[in-house]
């Protein structure tokens, strides 16, 4: 495919701006010298080249995407209608409060829908992202530490089976992290928790169900453990779209929740973002959140301070227009389709899981949550196939593999979400798949090591670009 | 016809209220009986019928949805759900959703900025980004079919480094705040801890850089201003040659103003720390560039290139460097690479600063990007090309001045006596709070008052003569009183 810059010809433009219709006014020695390199091109090079370069982007549009932790749902369409509505696309952030109610009925709302579902009492929609959430969730951790005088609390628990999120944000907060081990079932090692809790426990990170899709069985004991030793459980809210409405973190016993609205509610991930990843919290650390708080009052809503706020974490109120959207799915699903989301995302990935056992080797054998992990190492001991090659040539059924490799604690991982939204009958077709590559695999080994075979290109050659790295387009 | 409207408007008004009181009034419903439950359709996306459910619940050996959630326990098992309202029909929704819209103003006219900014989106711009395969795809971890996304990313990049004039740029962050919080720590190293800000800065990007200070316990330390501008006076003697790791300038700084920038860069420099700019993309088109200017990493707020104000995101975070900062970089880059057949390709690429490869050793957490507001800042530069964003970058300047002349002539002075991009600050005769108010009830939405006798006007090529003569006739009817 060509660039858009190799589309480009001197002096070809779009028609878009009037003349100007004042004296100009030049900015002399601050006035740019260097050339500026931007495509010269027409609206239908425009048109055309976004529409190949489409073409060679796989979304949820285009088939199923069964990538484990990151919930590839279907995402609405009225989602999108919503969200550009003028009334809330075209209003800047810094309007008078009499004149944006409706953004501030949006929040306010929300935040009471998505507290009830994680059963926390406060939420701030300031964060951008899941990891962004993290990083707000850990402050309020830290801030709470702080107030009271209590400063050797420095140190993160984090599980081995983690997200490297996790980690990572606990860093950005000013943590230390203390890895434990999971048990080999794939909980939390409670031995190894309370070993590793104590003064200068500030608190634990958690995904539940966990990484490898279980429920730990245990929560209840574990929140316990490290409420006795003073440091507060941060529920990390990627896997959520397995337990809507069947069970909350805040019964869990967690203080502190983020939620991914681009996963678990539906608003699309664009190739990568944006997301929105607001943070839920119990009563006792409201007053720590970031930005400001929507209050109902008898003359309509308005913003309040929090009165030992982080500060604030973003610009203004974070992605606002994703939380419009997400707010649209949970007022069309409700009572009744929260739960049923779940169940059927539960339902989904169970149904691939039976379907497969036997064929393939499971990780854990026992029912799962909203999704499963399978270890390839044997197949990659017998004939050299690995996760990788396995994921690979799902490609050429026209199906995004699942994730490679994570979970760390099981070797040759992959890791299926298949999502509620997904059919019966398009579930077939990647059970269907998934067993003709595992009898490739046995009786043509290479050819499965060659996936995919269909794809406008073919495997990358990653050491090349890491190692000598090109990364933008140099003009002639 | 008019009045035909009208009551159609009313009957559908009271429609909505109705509505809205059955939504009050109705108690939450009641848990689904025991059959239903096996079968149940509400239709939340769901493709499967009830009959499907339940043939996949028995292949799967499970006798009811129940026993698939046996692993939890009962103490934390909610029987009857979640206590939010029913769900709603998707017209029913939208309804809702169009009420809440319409309780805000959309204002015809704005003079406002200060860190969001309403400029014209061309008509392509919106075609392109709402394509669903862009909008649904996931972070582009396999290639081979990631090509387009891939490809747009890297265009991005190099538009960026065009812009800036800098090496190399990231594949975006969350917004112009979290990039200059995520570039003090480009520069922090061992013994060079201390970071140096402008007290010119955007109040929300310095606010952001704080929180982010305190989570990485940094000390940050703000530099006074002098008549609008950065004090350099006061950032030689501030600076410390040895723990300095830098020093952020927003360029054109918060009052529209445009800094000394080569010369804060030399003086950073000698002081043997980083110069970081937060610039405004528009007036980059016509701007020097970091580069020239010395910087070693230059950041900013993208929304101005085709996303909407949206009530303050989703925006778009830009991020360039020079080269030896090329791995200090946070985020996802996409790099150029051949495939194993030896046809050019795209791969993200130096995935070791990654928090998924290094944990806790990461550059940073950061894993969603701003992906689809990436592209649309490609689509808006490739639609505008060099000329057209030099043409915005000069219509917005001709006509903040030209505003701004006009505003000293109906009573309200310039605050400073200096160079600006497309915002001013003027002082205001009548407390600012009331001039404003007095214009929003006319539609417009004035400048932003910084105090009671402040306002920060903001015009782009959006506001025309012959609107900026009517916002000086309200403000010369108000300001003479």
């Amino acid at each position: 495919m060509k660039l858009i810059f190799e589309r480009s010809v001197p002096g070809r433009r779009c028609s878009i701006l009037p003349p100007c219709d004042v004296p100009e006014t030049d900015l002399g020695e601050f006035g740019r010298t260097r050339e500026l390199h931007l495509p010269e091109v027409s609206e239908n090079d425009i048109s055309r080249h976004y529409t190949e370069l489409a073409k060679e982007t796989h979304g949820v549009n285009d088939g199923q995407y069964p990538l484990g932790s990151c919930t590839m749902k279907y995402n609405p369409k009225i989602n999108e209608y919503t969200a550009f509505l003028p009334g809330f696309a075209s209003v800047h952030p810094l309007q008078p409060e009499r004149t944006v109610q409706g953004c501030l009925e949006v929040l306010h709302t929300a935040e009471k829908l998505f507290g009830e579902i994680t059963g926390m009492d406060a939420m701030t929609f300031e964060p951008a992202a899941g990891a962004h959430g993290e990083f707000t969730g850990l402050l309020l951790i830290k801030a709470y530490h702080d107030h009271r005088g209590d400063t050797k609390r420095t140190k993160i628990i984090v599980p081995d089976s983690a997200h490297g999120t996790n980690p990572a944000s606990a860093v950005m907060a000013g943590f230390t992290v203390v890895n434990i081990p999971s048990t080999e079932d794939g909980f939390v090692d409670l031995d190894a928790l309370r070993a590793a809790v104590g003064e200068d426990t500030a608190g634990l990170m958690l995904t539940n169900p966990n990484t490898v899709g279980l429920f730990d069985k245990n929560i209840l004991t574990i929140t316990k453990i490290v409420h006795e030793a003073g440091g507060l459980n941060y529920y990390d809210g990627a896997n959520l779209n397995a337990v809507m409405g069947v069970a909350r973190p805040g019964d869990m016993g967690f203080d502190v929740v983020h939620l991914n609205l681009h996963k678990t509610f539906s608003t699309p991930h664009g190739g990568g973002g944006p997301g929105s990843g607001p943070v839920g919290c119990k009563a006792f650390l409201k007053e720590y959140l970031p930005g400001v708080s929507v209050l109902q009052t008898p003359s309509g809503y308005s913003f309040g301070p929090y009165a030992d706020s982080i500060g604030s974490v973003k610009a203004f109120y974070g992605n606002f227009l994703v939380v419009v959207k997400a707010l649209t799915y949970v007022l069309m699903l409700g009572h009744e389709g929260i739960r049923e989301a779940s169940r059927n995302a539960v339902l989904n990935a169970n149904y691939i899981r039976t379907s497969l056992t036997g064929a393939y080797d499971m990780a854990y054998d026992e029912t799962c949550m909203h999704e499963f992990v399978m270890s390839l190492e044997q197949e990659k001991n017998e004939s050299l196939v690995s996760a990788m090659d396995v994921a690979k040539s799902l490609l050429d059924y026209g199906i995004h593999p699942p994730t490679m490799y994570f979970p760390l604690i099981v070797h040759e991982a992959l890791m299926v979400e298949p999502t509620e939204t997904e059919s019966k009958e398009t579930l077939d077709e990647l059970i269907h798949a998934f067993l003709e590559i595992h009898e490739k695999a046995k009786n043509d080994p290479a050819y499965v090591q060659a996936a995919p075979h269909t794809t406008a290109v073919k495997r990358m050659d990653e050491v090349q670009a890491a190692r000598n790295p090109r990364l933008r387009y140099v003009f002639a | 016809m008019r009045l035909l409207m009208r009551l159609l408007q009313k009957r559908r008004n009271s429609n909505l209220q109705r509505r809205i009181v059955r939504m009050r009034q109705q108690k939450y419903p009641k848990p689904h009986t025991a059959n239903q439950q096996e079968v149940s359709y509400v239709g939340s996306f769901i493709s499967n019928t009830g009959s499907q459910q339940k043939e996949m619940l028995e292949k799967a050996g499970y006798a009811n949805f129940d026993a698939l959630f046996e692993g939890i326990p009962r103490e934390v098992f909610l029987k009857d759900g979640v206590q939010i309202p029913s769900g709603l029909s998707e017209l029913e929704t939208c309804e809702r959703m169009e009420e809440m819209a319409g309780k805000n103003t959309v204002f015809r006219h704005v003079f406002r900025g200060a860190g969001s900014y309403r400029h014209y989106i061309p008509a392509i711009v919106k075609s392109v980004t709402a394509k669903e395969d862009f909008l649904t795809a996931y972070t582009p971890y396999q290639a081979e079919i990631s090509q387009g996304n891939l490809q747009s990313i890297f265009e991005f990049q190099t538009m960026i480094c065009e812009l800036t004039g800098l090496d190399v740029a990231n594949a975006s962050v969350y917004d112009g705040a979290t990039a200059a919080a995520e570039s003090i720590f480009m520069c922090k190293e061992r013994r060079r801890t201390k970071a140096y800000v402008s007290a010119a800065v955007q109040p929300q990007v310095l606010a952001v850089m704080k929180t982010y200070c305190y989570g990485r316990d940094t000390e940050l330390i703000v530099i006074p201003e002098k008549d609008g501008v950065t004090d350099l006076a006061a950032l030689a003697s501030m600076m410390d040659e040895t723990s300095a790791a830098c020093f952020y300038l927003q360029q054109p700084n918060y009052y529209g103003l445009l800094e000394d920038a080569e010369a804060a860069g030399r003086l950073v420099h000698e002081k043997g720390a980083k110069f970081i700019m937060g610039c405004n993309p528009i007036a980059l088109a016509i701007m020097k560039t970091p580069a020239e200017c010395g910087a070693d990493v230059a950041v900013g707020e993208g929304q101005p290139l085709g996303l909407s104000m949206g009530f303050g995101g989703p925006y778009l975070g830009f991020m360039a460097a020079s080269k030896e900062m090329m791995r200090k970089l946070p985020g996802r880059i996409v790099g150029e690479t051949t495939d194993s057949e030896g046809k050019r390709g795209f791969v993200l690429t130096l995935q070791a600063r990654e928090q998924h490869i290094r944990r806790e050793k990461a550059s940073s957490n950061i894993c969603s990007n701003q992906a689809l507001c990436a592209l649309t800042a490609s689509v808006y530069l490739s639609a505008m090309g060099p000329a057209g964003l030099a043409d915005v970058a000069k219509l917005c300047t001709s006509k903040a001045h030209y505003l701004q002349n006009e505003l000293k002539k109906a009573g309200l002075p310039p605050a400073h006596d200096r160079l600006f991009f497309h915002e001013f600050v003027t002082k205001c005769p009548v407390p600012a709070g009331t001039l404003t108010a007095r214009l929003e009830e006319k539609g417009y939405l004035g400048g932003l008052p910084l105090s009671d006798n402040r306002i920060l006007w903001c015009v782009t090529e959006m506001n025309t003569k012959t609107e900026m003569d009517a916002l000086v006739q309200l403000v010369k009817e108000v300001a003479s009183v």
